[in-house]
């Protein structure tokens, strides 16, 4: 109980500093910044049920982010601008890609599951980039404009965008408490600690595990449309092996299994992208060097290291 | 048929230059299972090591060796300080060896630039090979050559030799292997190096049919993977029909689907791996 006292109270300050942040710092650059690491942020979240709660580390996620984009994209283009319509389709396509991705992958454990979650990844990122007269291949899709509401109201504008991407961002981070502090989510966490267990307790772990599966692919794929309507652009990048390593790489480095550490790793990492390519051209050096360090010095990542620490002061505090 | 027996050279050929990729990391799988994914950076950078080499020697054998030993370098002291650190965590050595291929992507920006470099052939391969009345193109051969030297030579050391035997030891049983005296670490070093020694030797040997430019570690790396998905992680045998296998596909499915060049690998190898998860010729699962 008060574990969760504690994490309502994290959760209000958080979305109360979310929620005045472009009035208090009004620079369109950050809010920019910040609606980026709101939206990479589902997508870590929802990798993060996975791979940090469940303990399946995939590494074809960004595929499903893709996906999510993708679909977003081409009905744009192709048949209408219905902002709600590109959502449905969107998580759903994403959802049902994680599913088979799910039925395949989950037939291996451990290193092999890596190994296929990369190809299942790879073959996505094949169409998108193969299939050049409907996704412009290597080019991208540019020019897809902004998604309507309603009629004529279009989402569009800086804070506009900001706001709503910071309303998606919360009630994904709600999704996540309540599965991880519901029943089927100690299940998970459990399937995480000690598989065997957990099976003979009389469990279906696999259809745990799928279940796990397919939330993680819908919330990934809502976090691939939200990042389309933002963008206005989607490109193979979107769905590549580098960005479905670069998820992981911030669920490690914010913490895995825990509810901020995703939020964490991609201020972390999308801070370091961005800020510090302003200063250098060596980004993808500094970038490689950030990978190297978190699994060097941060494998437990920043929330589970930083809450040992306070937990270590406050008890001697005590003392 | 003419374009056939071409197309069959070409996808041998690449498929060869695959398998050196492929036994390296594959080796190294099976006796440390480390996951090295900086195998597409030593690719990269042994290539550009022998553009430099060639631009100042014109000696292509010259730049094999010397990207070879090169590599090897850095992968023994990357295994040294930085991977044994991580003994049986597969993600953290996945992401770890992500981060080095980043860096040695950007190191080689650094110092050749962001453009395409061309490995020119060797002057004594540059003419075509006839049989009969038709040519083919040297270079092919003296790649598959290559491949199938070494090939050769790996299933000797590992057959044959008694470092070979060690090295199987220990693949079986790393703590007997250990409890019978056998220098552990020191097999490791050798095989990580030998592993980064053929990835370097591969970057100039495919200079002149793959080309040399920012983003070939990660096409080659992924190539690498699926062949080692298809065949087994950690069996040689499987490196060997895996390699051959993608080699034909990717050649004949760029001739014959070119919209859906890339596809044509990865569904044979999703198929592949939905019905048998460990591959064609792994064993464990």
């Amino acid at each position: 109980m008060c574990l969760r006292l504690k994490q309502w109270i994290l959760f209000l300050i958080i979305a109360a500093a979310l929620i005045i942040y472009p009035y208090a710092v009004p620079s369109y650059y950050f809010t920019a910044l910040l609606t980026q690491v709101l939206i990479f942020s589902i997508f870590t979240m929802g990798l993060n049920l996975l791979a940090g709660y469940t303990g399946l580390s995939s590494l074809g996620h960004g595929a499903l982010f893709g996906s999510g984009a993708y679909t977003a994209a081409l009905l744009m283009k192709y048949v209408s601008k219905n902002m709600w319509l590109g959502f449905s389709a969107g998580v759903l396509v994403a959802g049902v890609l994680a599913g088979l991705f799910a039925l395949i992958s989950l037939r291996t454990t451990r290193v092999y599951f890596l190994f296929i979650t990369i190809a299942l990844g790879q073959l996505i990122w094949a169409i998108v980039f193969g299939w050049r007269s409907l996704t412009g291949g290597d080019d991208g899709m540019p020019g897809i404009g902004k998604p309507t509401v309603w009629s004529s109201i279009t989402l569009s504008g800086g804070t506009t965008y900001y706001y709503f991407a910071l309303i998606s961002f919360l009630i994904v981070l709600f999704i996540i408490y309540r599965i991880t502090t519901s029943p089927f989510g100690h299940v998970l966490i459990g399937i995480r600690e000690n598989e065997n267990r957990i099976r003979h307790l009389g469990y279906n772990v696999w259809l745990y595990k799928f279940i796990a599966f397919v939330v993680s692919g819908l919330l990934t794929g809502l976090g691939g449309v939200i990042w389309t309507y933002y963008n206005g652009f989607v490109s193979p990048r979107d769905a590549s092996f580098e960005f479905s390593a670069e998820a992981l790489l911030i669920v490690i480095l914010g913490g895995r299994g825990t509810l901020f550490g995703p939020l964490v790793g991609t201020v972390v990492v999308v801070l370091i992208k961005n800020i510090i390519a302003a200063f250098t051209q060596r980004w993808l050096f500094v970038l490689g060097v950030a990978y190297i360090l978190t699994i060097l010095y941060a494998r437990s990542g920043v929330v589970g290291t930083l809450g040992i620490r306070i937990k270590r002061w406050v008890g001697e505090w005590g003392e | 048929m003419n374009m056939l027996i071409i197309h069959t050279l070409n996808g041998i050929s690449f498929g060869m230059l695959l398998f050196l990729l492929a036994s390296g990391l594959t080796l190294i799988f099976g006796l440390m299972s480390i996951i090295n994914l900086s195998h597409g950076g030593y690719y990269l950078l042994g290539a550009y090591i022998g553009v430099t080499v060639i631009m100042h020697t014109g000696n292509f054998l010259l730049a094999m060796l010397v990207s070879g030993i090169s590599i090897a370098i850095i992968g023994v002291l990357m295994e040294r300080f930085f991977l044994r650190e991580l003994h049986l965590q597969p993600l953290p050595q996945v992401l770890l060896t992500i981060g080095f291929t980043f860096v040695f992507a950007d190191i080689a920006l650094m110092i050749w630039g962001g453009e395409a470099r061309f490995i020119e052939k060797p002057s004594f391969l540059m003419n075509p090979v006839f049989i009969g009345k038709i040519g083919f193109p040297s270079y092919r051969f003296f790649v598959i050559l290559v491949g199938a030297t070494i090939a050769g030579l790996l299933w000797l050391f590992q057959e044959r030799t008694r470092v070979g035997g060690m090295v199987r030891a220990a693949v079986n049983d790393e703590e007997i292997a250990r409890g019978l005296g056998i220098n552990v670490p020191l097999l490791f070093i050798l095989v990580f190096g030998l592993g980064a020694f053929l990835a370097g030797l591969c970057g100039v040997l495919g200079g002149p049919f793959i080309g040399v430019y920012p983003g070939v570690d990660f096409e080659i790396l992924l190539l690498t993977l699926i062949v080692i998905i298809v065949g087994g992680v950690g069996s040689l045998k499987g490196a060997l029909v895996g390699s051959l296998l993608i080699g034909l596909i990717d050649n004949f499915g760029k001739v014959f689907f070119p919209e859906l060049a890339r596809f044509t690998i990865y569904a044979p190898m999703v198929i592949i791996l939905a019905l048998k998860p460990s591959g064609l010729f792994g064993s464990r699962s």
